[in-house]
């Protein structure tokens, strides 16, 4: 790791509001060199939220940004280090729901159900903050570990939108915290946040969705099930729902054993791929 | 069963199917149906609106951008100023950087001659290796230079969805996704980009029906080819000003018969072998934000422009050395080169081309930008000069009096660069993405069948009528 600590630049953002603020000093951009991690964290969204940006202003990659929903349709992977821990930050591709059947939701779906980051950040945007939710509550369902950017407050701010983050942290149980990622305003907290909720300083109440009485006594009958058969799942409780509501793509990957092998290569580092994309800048 | 037992994936299965016949049927309607309304609440709550202003604006230029009747228009407007910019600008560049980099090999070939090296290896190096590299360089990254930055700067505005929007009623009559129009607008970049960027599209068909006639949009590797023969053939007779003007209109010609060829060979799959209705969609019209100019600089030249710069290098540098090597082994006095053209002769007259073009494609298969440099180096025959005709002027005379190129081969070539096969690295991010062996073959020979047709035809008709 020290040629990557040699290497890595020392972030050059733009903050009027906090030039002195210890958090920037503590951002080290690392590039593509994720080859050693301790942290996985996963960036969510609906398309074009700016999730790319941020993750270019995290890691200092050139990962191509557009403003266009969709551009992102793989994954990508860039590191960064904060307050000496070093972060694996995977860019995943913008969907609306969980549910859906393309490959680039796909890809996102998996990931955070199976790649197990350490905490996901949904992105969101500010002045389609209702729509944004959706997804918001559909990733709640799921896991704990959430962290809710608000992105893009310079357009909201213009468009005279006021966004009371307080008050939707509130209400969803997770941070919520205000950012302009193609500034850099609000970063710093956002990555305070980021290792709080990592490191159980931040703990989460996420609000579920409860359903009726059967509904639930459905869920706790199979969430125990599944668990004895697929040990360390992490998200037993959202395979349940999918096997109530006939998934048949879960009752395969659940009857070919895909699962667990689905969760190991969700994991695995994808070093190789990633690098060479966010060098050539294509995807 | 046993408690105690771990259950097999289908005991979990059928409990599940137990489990469910007690829900109510919509169950899952209704908890999407609560999340979808407390999301709502959230939102109301956490969000203060005062005033829309922005929004108003943003309303009227997509009223005007988007709407029936002005759409198009504006779209075709948009389109041909990006293409003249780039054929007024690149021209000039072009001239100057040709005549730096023979001036070079000059001096590079006159030095290895007072080392007394043997004449092979002065021409294989500065002949051949040298002379592929300096051509590519000089006749693809102007164009690129311009070209990219112009294409970026409307994608970073949000223009982009607004044009699948404008295009998506033609799209759906042809059967595809309306977001093919995304998909082909990408392609103009690459090709092999547009295939991958075709994962935006959920159903299989729609998403086969995009991959296969992405190719039919001419990439970045291919403009400069159909701009030269625009400004060199089709412009030849004006000058100055309205010399550009023809130039681009011939070139925005060719764009649109490559659209049109996409929106056929759609409708046509559609009724063949990918029979299948068209999906509804929902298109989302980001906001429009200011471009970031320092990013747009370094996507579109850094990113964009060395990276196919590079790649053309890598394969105008074997292709240099094939050509020289082909050039300079002989039979008789006729050059393998010259015998495998006159080979291929027949086949490229039918088609309205000779068969030095037809080896040059050839040649090019692995990057469809080396096909004009690797046509001049042909005909020239390698040794004999090595100072390349830098104007167009001179290219013309090259084309026209040295070998007998008439308005039909250029036309011709044009439309053959328009449809003829992917390039390699195309060809092969088409049989990783489809994971099928069948449909990148089949996009080989849609693309090729179309391409030798549409000459055949042009060819024979332009003779019928007497035109040539």
């Amino acid at each position: 790791m020290n040629t990557a600590e040699k290497n890595a630049i020392k972030v050059q953002l733009p903050s009027e509001k906090c030039d002195t603020c210890p958090a920037y000093t503590q951002l080290e951009q690392m590039g593509i060199k994720i080859d050693q991690f301790d942290r996985v964290i996963a960036l969510a969204g609906n398309p074009n939220t700016g999730k790319s940006t941020l993750f270019n202003t995290l890691t200092g990659l050139k990962q191509h940004t557009g403003n266009w929903p969709g551009k992102t349709v793989t994954r990508a992977e860039g590191g960064y280090q904060f307050n000496k821990v070093r972060y694996k930050l995977v860019d995943l591709p913008g969907t609306y729901s969980l549910l859906s059947a393309s490959q680039d939701e796909e890809v996102a779906r998996d990931f955070i159900l199976f790649g197990q980051p350490d905490c996901t950040v949904v992105v969101t945007d500010a002045t389609a903050l209702e729509r944004n939710l959706n997804l918001v509550m559909q990733v709640l369902e799921i896991t704990d570990k959430v962290v809710v950017a608000v992105n893009l407050m310079d357009e909201a701010r213009r468009k005279g939108l006021e966004v009371d983050t307080r008050s939707l942290a509130r209400d969803l149980g997770v941070p919520a915290i205000p950012v302009t990622a193609r500034t850099g305003e609000g970063v710093s907290t956002l990555l305070q946040t980021i290792a709080g909720v990592v490191d159980l300083s931040i703990l989460t109440t996420p609000r579920r969705v409860q359903g009726t009485a059967e509904f639930q006594h459905a869920i706790s009958e199979l969430v125990p099930m599944i668990e004895d058969l697929v040990p360390g799942i992490p998200n037993a409780r959202w395979v349940a729902i999918r096997l109530l509501d006939g998934d048949v793509k879960v009752q395969q990957a659940l009857t070919s054993g895909e699962l667990p092998e689905l969760m190991m290569r969700q994991r695995r580092a994808d070093v190789q791929f990633s690098g060479k994309m966010s060098i050539s800048g294509r995807q | 069963m046993n408690e105690t037992k771990i259950s097999t994936p289908n005991d979990i299965i059928l409990k599940a199917e137990t489990l469910r016949s007690n829900l109510s049927s919509g169950f899952r309607d209704e908890i999407v149906k609560s999340l979808y309304s407390e999301a709502e609440v959230i939102a109301k709550r956490a969000v203060n609106t005062a005033t829309d202003k922005k929004y108003d604006l943003d309303q009227k230029i997509d009223r005007l951008v988007t709407s029936p009747l002005t759409g198009l228009p504006i779209m075709l407007i948009l389109l041909g100023l990006v293409i003249w910019l780039t054929v007024s600008g690149a021209n000039v560049v072009s001239e100057a950087i040709a005549t730096v980099l023979f001036w070079i090999g000059e001096q590079g070939k006159s030095l290895f001659n007072l080392m007394s090296l043997p004449w092979w290896i002065t021409g294989f190096v500065w002949d051949g290796v040298y002379l592929g590299l300096a051509w590519v360089v000089s006749v693809m990254l102007p164009p690129m230079m311009i070209f990219f930055p112009a294409f970026t700067i409307l994608e970073d505005l949000g223009y982009l969805p607004r044009v699948a929007f404008n295009l998506d009623w033609l799209y759906r009559k042809a059967g595809a996704h309306g977001k093919q129009s995304l998909t082909m607008a990408m392609g103009f970049g690459c090709n092999a980009a547009g295939v991958i960027s075709t994962r935006i599209i959920d159903s299989p068909r729609e998403r086969l029906i995009a991959i296969l006639t992405n190719n039919f949009v001419p990439c970045n590797g291919r403009f400069p080819t159909l701009i030269m023969l625009g400004t060199v053939f089709v412009a030849a007779g004006f000058s100055g000003f309205s010399a550009s003007l023809i130039a681009s209109a011939s070139v925005i010609g060719v764009v649109l018969i490559g659209v049109g060829f996409t929106l056929f060979m759609s409708w046509l799959l559609t009724k063949t072998v990918l029979k299948g209705e068209a999906s509804a969609f929902t298109l989302e019209l980001p906001p429009y934000r200011k471009p970031n100019i320092g990013r747009i600089l370094y996507t579109s030249l850094i990113d964009r422009s060395l990276f196919v710069l590079w790649r053309a290098i890598q394969t105008a540098v074997p292709a240099g050395a094939v050509i020289w090597i082909l050039a300079n082994i002989s039979f008789g006095d006729v050059s393998l080169a010259r015998a495998i053209a006159n080979w291929l002769n027949p086949f490229g007259f039918l088609l309205g081309l000779d068969g030095v073009i037809l080896l040059a494609y050839i040649i090019a298969i692995p990057a469809n930008e080396i096909v004009v440099p690797t046509m001049m180096m042909v005909y020239m025959g390698a040794g004999s000069m090595i100072a390349g005709p830098a104007t167009s002027q001179a290219i013309h005379s090259l084309l026209v009096d040295g070998n007998g190129w008439t308005m039909l081969t250029a036309v011709n070539l044009m439309l053959f660069s328009l449809l003829h096969n992917p390039c390699g690295t195309t060809i092969a991010t088409i049989y990783k993405e489809t994971n099928s062996l069948k449909w990148a073959t089949l996009s080989v020979v849609i693309t090729l069948g179309s391409a030798f047709l549409v000459t055949f035809l042009t060819a024979t008709i332009a003779r019928l009528f007497g035109w040539v």
